[in-house]
């Protein structure tokens, strides 16, 4: 029986040769990332169990990046900023990203691949749900609590339960109303938000060999909002030449073995999906735009580690570019490097940051921001009564802020064909 | 562990995820400082819409008033609790609350990786439906050596699926004290 990328990753960390999906076995792990929502309380568990003058197990293989609350005067979050600023210093940590200096990066998930932390074959484990973006890059990487943060911290090691893989397979060429956003809405409605528990996600086909890295993460991303232990696409040229442009050239490629076995085999047509919302209030609550195309709209929201990528932007400025938003439409870049980026790329010669700003929108700071809600003076943040339509990777209720507001997730472009009428619009119309 | 555990019902549906269980701006508070712990009770369980808090009539609170715990002590959900983010507050603000126990039909992955690693709370999977079978304030007594719930007003019984690999972590309370049991760590 051949084996998934999943399970040869698997056997690879776990020192296996053979495993089998269901046993737990115990992973050594290369990188370890948190950020300032849970570092501190990670590192408050460590130093209770390991004592308050241990050393970290690696200190090049752990990763933090401040960026869930960080444009606040909120003192409680300020305060876990300076344990993190504190605990780095203390280690002698290389991989700190502190706000306020160059160094500050933005959300953790697009600041690992850009900081090339993501090597395939690896092994990622972070204190965030999201942290299976990474797999977008060939590896197994998944999110964990405190506590297992807190073991890995101390001994480079952690058990997981080795998972049985899911494979969905994208046929033809994307066309242009399509985006990463759209599949991985389209699959969420099929399977739910519990139709991935405990398993390994595997996207393949032409429409995903022809998509960038960034459209791929959209997908690896929200493996979890299926409830999936891990997204993964395996390398090829396309991964091989974004990582050779940030001089990583030496990796181990994995790749599924053809009679490997799979819990689940989707084939899709990208030809026959539609631009697709997920309504009120869950991922999974799919619908096509057309069906719900007039709904008024208080707010608009591109951002996150899911919808706040250069190539989201590219997405919504090619709608925006000469027209007005209707409602307030929030601009989150997911990190710096994506914001410095926004002033250099341009469609007939202006730049993206002119063409959001001339369109009437708002600008902000790289940061998770209003995805999650975050302190009260976030921006962007949802109040009582509010619709909003955002790229972001959750519309549970009170995810970003109010329990009473509601939320529709769909793709950058139909985010911004929506802005500019004030209801929900489908992207064709502007394209 | 204790085998017998006895306390009063809260009931919820399916799909709670962390944000409904502890709402992300709560998650400031220091989990070392006794003071600003005890928050996370305070708010715990505060992101369920009222309508679905404590089924089947909903509208009933979690936390009365001022009060910083629970007056219920065991948790029934349905699919898929504790889906979405990673923060191990979730079951942490549970265990602050005072739930001891949680009966659902199925978990999300790293919701119940912490309550078991975390030693917070024991996460159980019923065998069948059981959120439209018992309401909220009702008696329960859940036996862990047998592998069954017992609702106390109605004498109705249900079988529990068994604790399955992660028995041994729950036992020593938690991964650390599992690890050092195996002299691991």
């Amino acid at each position: 029986m051949g084996m998934t990328i999943t399970e040869k990753i698997f056997a690879k960390a776990s020192g296996k040769k053979i495993l089998q999906p269901g046993e737990n076995v115990w992973l050594n792990v290369d990188v370890l990332m948190t950020h300032d929502v849970c570092g501190p309380p990670t590192i408050n568990i460590w130093k209770n169990e390991f004592g308050v003058n241990a050393k970290i197990w690696d200190k090049n293989k752990l990763v933090i990046f401040p960026d869930h609350y960080i444009f606040t005067n909120n003192p409680h979050a300020n305060r876990n900023v300076d344990l993190l600023r504190q605990f780095s210093a203390e280690q002698n940590l290389p991989n700190y990203f502190d706000v306020g200096t160059e160094k500050y990066k933005g959300v953790c998930h697009i600041a690992l691949a850009e900081e090339g932390f993501n090597i395939p074959g690896t092994v990622l484990f972070g204190t965030d749900s999201h942290t299976c973006t990474s797999g977008a890059f060939g590896m197994f990487a998944t999110g964990v609590g405190n506590t297992d943060a807190a073991f890995i911290l101390g001994t480079g090691k952690i058990w997981e339960k080795v998972p049985e893989s899911m494979k969905f397979s994208f046929h033809g060429e994307m066309p242009e109303y399509l985006t990463a956003k759209d599949l991985i809405l389209h699959i969420l409605g099929d399977i739910t938000t519990d139709g991935a528990t405990y398993r390994a996600m595997e996207f393949d086909g032409e429409a995903i060999e022809k998509m960038n890295m960034n459209e791929r993460m959209s997908l690896t991303n929200m493996a979890i909002e299926a409830g999936g232990m891990n997204g993964i696409i395996s390398v090829d040229d396309v991964t091989k030449n974004y990582l050779a442009e940030i001089g990583i050239k030496e990796y181990d490629e994995f790749y599924s073995d053809a009679d490997s076995k799979y819990f689940s085999i989707y084939e899709y047509y990208v030809s026959s999906i539609e631009p697709t919302v997920a309504k009120p209030h869950s991922p999974d609550n799919r619908d096509t735009v057309r069906n719900v195309e007039g709904t008024k709209l208080t707010k608009c929201y591109i951002g996150s580690c899911t919808g706040g990528k250069i190539t989201d932007f590219q997405n919504t400025a090619k709608i925006l570019v000469g027209q007005k938003v209707k409602v307030p439409t929030f601009i989150v870049p997911a990190s710096t490097q994506v914001a410095a980026k926004l002033s250099e790329e341009t469609i007939n010669g202006i730049s993206l940051k002119e063409i959001f700003l001339n369109a009437g929108c708002i600008i902000a700071e790289s940061s998770c921001a209003a995805c999650l809600g975050g302190p009260s003076d976030t921006i962007g943040r949802s109040t009582d009564g509010d619709v909003v339509i955002s790229t972001t990777n959750r519309n549970f209720p009170g995810r970003m802020g109010s329990k009473t507001s509601e939320i529709y997730l769909s793709s950058p472009l139909t985010v911004a064909a929506s802005a500019i009428s004030g209801v929900i619009t489908d992207p064709r119309k502007f394209l | 562990m204790a085998n017998i555990i006895v306390g009063k019902a809260f009931v919820l549906g399916d799909n709670i995820d962390t944000d409904q269980i502890i709402p992300a701006e709560h998650l400031v508070y220091s989990t070392s400082n006794p003071s600003e712990l005890k928050m996370y009770g305070k708010f715990s369980l505060s992101g369920v819409p009222i309508e679905k808090s404590g089924l089947p009539n909903g509208s009933c609170k979690f936390i009365e008033g001022e009060e910083l715990t629970s007056g219920y002590s065991i948790v029934i959900g349905g699919k898929n609790f504790g889906c979405g983010s990673s923060r191990e507050h979730a079951p942490l603000s549970l265990h602050v609350a005072g739930v001891k126990i949680i009966v659902a039909e199925s978990y999300a992955r790293i919701f119940y990786r912490n309550s078991v690693d975390g030693g917070f709370i024991i996460p159980i999977e019923s065998i069948e439906k059981l959120n439209d079978k018992i309401s909220t304030g009702d008696e329960i007594e859940i036996d862990l050596g047998k592998n069954n719930l017992t609702v106390m007003t109605t004498g109705k019984t249900y079988n529990l699926k068994p604790l399955g690999s992660v028995i041994e972590i729950v036992r020593s309370g938690g991964l650390f004290n599992y690890a050092r049991k195996k002299k691991m760590i």
